[in-house]
């Protein structure tokens, strides 16, 4: 067991994954000798070479491409994308490709791919470094999408999502690298090293895909949420000083629909939060399946807190954030109705 | 102000926008009497070991073997048996007939869709002779050949092209979609060029493991105008990566002639130099070259000495597809006047030159193999062919839910549920 920070964790995961399994190659931008931007593969081009570990071209298309080619030859690539605003180039490759190579071969091939990237604002990175396209993928049938919250999870879930025979889309929030961020951007920093899941294995173990978690018990209102904004709502429901469950989803796709029900029912009102644009986004999809499902159950009508459908705007970050201001709205609107 | 609106400056020379547009039109006579046609056995052949600045000069030459007497010549013949050339031979006739027949079967109504590759067909036979059996394609649509060559049964050709009970993609994909891991044959996309950095990165692979197998991609000359060309170019060239890439240049892209996709100012072949690997520019209605210069390229990739990029210069004689009508955008008579040739017809003559093959077996082989095609016909015929106005659906319903995911998740098994009781309902 070591303390870790997520960037830490996720190396580890590789770490494990490359030593376990030669099939394991990690690729991408500056990830090879320089060990990635945010120092995810630091270290992993010296221990295990330049052919598992390398830096590739800046063409998102061709990364993922190889990446295809790699995986239906039989290996388990791991490829990054620098920032997730950097995968629209692959967006072919990703969406008529990888998704689609198990189905359209009846299972002949497969593609056993991940692609990282981290994603989200709250970091002044402007339009093209805080952008949260997650809803982009979830739409596509064929791709499973992966989002931690956590170093805990982070590493457990990297590790399930090479091991998984589909290719998945594992976006990391790359405002908590360092610390749990909770939305006030005006308080100092807390590491993880003061929260309990940066208490992480240094070997191998998996976090299942698919299953999302209850990180606060509670009856008043359940509260979905992902990445960065699980802290965030973790932080408003304190102050708010109400009893509210927390849910972190962990899997976007496939979702664990019974943790989603079970906690709506109990508790009878619900709040959606995403980082993303909100026309459309992943709320949309939440809302529409607790009201198919729960509708008996509900006291009030579902809220969603999200982005602003604008393009993430530099010097004005902290009035577009999700934080804790808009979640309280939307909480307290679904209590109060 | 609009940029629109901006006052002209009259004393500036106006610019003046150019769009490219092909010789001939409908209505015109085709006359490629100006097409650089260079002598066969004209073009030097290095060693496999050669930089790209000894090869220079094949990307702008037409590397040729067979002469216009029927003989193979030059340093480039590469002096196959009889035998061999017979199979090619084979090969390509079985594809003419085999296209000619689902062609003829989707105007009856029997299929949604087919594409020919009437013209082109020494390109993938000859091609799938020079590489090793264990090597793997990354084909488009028009490399059936490549399938033929290793044996694929065509009842199982023709039960894709019909969707029908015996099509083990189970009526998923567009008619000629073909996937066949067995026979090194990846599964055919619709999306242009993805499969050329695709195939880079099976050759990377390959490498990274210190295996022996190198890959094939294809591209055509439309697509090369996209990112994923120039991305698989990149990567290919970057990692030394063992892969033939092959630009079939059958100077047709549905509508558009190669010049809207840049071949009015340099060949396809050339392209390869910016990306310091050899372009070798083929006449692709030459079995002999095309093989030939195949088995250049993949001695050299699976030697360590990198990538190669090929362009085979042939013609599109048929229609893009069965959607297609080229009487639209090109003279009728323009396949025949294409002073290459037709493949099949040039194969046959230089077998018959010498000595190899004479026009009785050579009526005799056409016979055989129409027989074969008809008689592969009736058998995929009796698994159904495509419905379109029916629900009795070839394939079990359930399957349509089935390899989305390698385990089906919750979301996709209530679909599925829904979608058989939908079925039900409408049945009463």
């Amino acid at each position: 067991m070591s303390t870790m920070n997520m960037i830490q964790a996720l190396n580890s995961a590789h770490d494990v994954m490359l030593g376990r399994d030669s099939n394991v190659v990690a690729m991408g931008e500056d990830v090879g000798y320089f060990g990635g931007v945010f120092r995810v593969t630091e270290g992993l081009q010296k221990k295990y070479g330049k052919t598992r570990v390398f830096d590739t071209p800046i063409a998102e298309n061709g990364i993922v491409a190889t990446a295809i080619g790699m995986a239906t030859y039989g290996l388990r690539p791991v490829a990054e994308i620098q920032f997730a605003d950097y995968i629209y180039p692959a967006y072919d490759q990703i969406v008529s490709e990888a998704a689609r190579i198990r189905y359209r071969t009846a299972g002949e091939w497969n593609v056993p791919m991940v692609i990282r990237s981290p994603y989200g604002g709250g970091i002044f990175g402007g339009q093209t470094h805080s952008q949260s396209p997650e809803a982009l993928f979830t739409h596509v049938a064929g791709l499973k999408t992966v989002i931690p919250s956590n170093p805990y999870d982070a590493k457990g879930l990297l590790i399930a999502a090479i091991e998984d025979d589909d290719p998945v889309l594992f976006f990391e929030p790359k405002r908590i690298y360092n610390g749990p961020f909770n939305g006030f951007f005006d308080r100092p920093m807390v590491p993880w090293a003061k929260h309990e899941s940066s208490d992480v294995p240094d070997d191998y173990y998996k976090v299942p895909l698919g299953k999302a978690k209850v990180v606060r018990e509670g009856t008043d209102v359940t509260v979905l949420a992902y990445g960065t904004m699980v802290h965030v709502c973790l932080a408003t429901v304190e102050e708010m000083g109400i009893d509210a469950e927390v849910i972190d989803l962990r899997t976007l796709v496939p979702l664990d629909i019974e943790a989603i029900e079970e906690s709506v029912r109990k508790t009878g009102r619900c709040v959606v939060v995403h980082e993303a644009t909100r026309t459309t986004g992943l709320g949309a999809e939440l809302v529409a399946l607790i009201e198919e499902r729960c509708f008996y159950s509900l006291e009030a009508p579902v809220q969603r807190a999200a982005g602003f459908d604008t393009p993430y705007p530099h010097s004005l970050e902290w009035a577009y954030f999700p934080g804790p201001v808009r979640i309280g709205t939307a909480i307290r609107k679904t209590l109060e109705d | 102000m609009r940029d629109n609106d901006a006052p002209k400056k009259p004393n500036r020379p106006q610019l003046s926008l150019h769009v490219p547009e092909p010789p001939f039109r409908p209505g015109d006579t085709p006359d490629f009497s100006s097409l650089e046609i260079p002598p066969a056995g004209a073009a030097p052949k290095p060693d496999i070991t050669a930089t790209m600045a000894e090869t220079e000069q094949l990307a702008t030459g037409l590397i040729r073997v067979l002469d216009d007497e029927h003989k193979a010549v030059g340093p480039w013949d590469p002096k196959l048996d009889p035998d061999t050339l017979r199979k090619i031979l084979r090969d390509m006739i079985i594809v003419r007939i085999f296209d000619d027949r689902m062609y003829r079967a989707q105007r009856q109504g029997k299929t949604s869709f087919y594409m020919k590759a009437t013209g082109e067909e020494a390109v993938s036979t000859a091609a799938a002779a020079a590489l090793d059996r264990e090597d793997m394609n990354f084909p488009t649509y028009r490399q059936q050949g490549l399938l033929v060559a290793r044996g694929y049964p065509l009842v199982e050709m023709m039960c894709q092209v019909y969707s029908n009970r015996g099509d083990k993609l189970n009526g998923r994909q567009l008619p000629v979609m073909y996937a066949s891991k067995e026979h090194g044959f990846f599964s055919v996309s619709g999306n242009l060029a993805t499969q050329f950095p695709q195939a880079v990165g099976w050759a990377m692979a390959s490498a990274i493991k210190g295996d022996s197998r190198i890959a094939m991609g294809w591209i055509g000359d439309g697509s090369t105008a996209e990112g994923d060309f120039h991305a698989g170019m990149t990567f290919a060239s970057v990692y030394n990566a063992p892969v033939v890439l092959a630009i079939v240049n059958n100077q047709w892209a549905i509508s558009s002639f190669s010049g809207i996709a840049g071949g009015e100012r340099a060949t396809f072949a050339q392209r390869a130099i910016g990306y310091g690997l050899p372009g070798l520019r083929v006449d692709g209605n030459d079995a002999l070259a095309v093989y030939s210069v195949v088995r250049w390229a993949a001695d050299r990739a699976r030697s360590n000495n990198g990538p190669a990029l090929i362009e085979f210069f042939t013609y599109r004689a048929s229609a893009h597809s069965t959607s297609d009508d080229p009487s639209g955008y090109r003279p009728a008579d323009e396949a025949k006047a294409w002073p290459l040739g037709d493949p099949i017809e040039r194969l046959k003559a230089h077998l018959i030159t010498i000595g190899e093959w004479d026009e009785e077996r050579h009526h005799a082989l056409e016979e055989e193999c129409s027989a074969e095609v008809r008689a592969a016909q009736k058998e995929a015929e009796r698994k159904g062919t495509l419905a379109t106005t029916s629900i009795d659906f070839p394939h079990d319903v359930r399957t349509m839910f089935t390899d989305v995911y390698a385990e089906m998740p919750w979301h996709l098994k209530e679909e599925q549920e829904s979608m058989v009781a939908e079925l039900e309902a409408k049945k009463r």
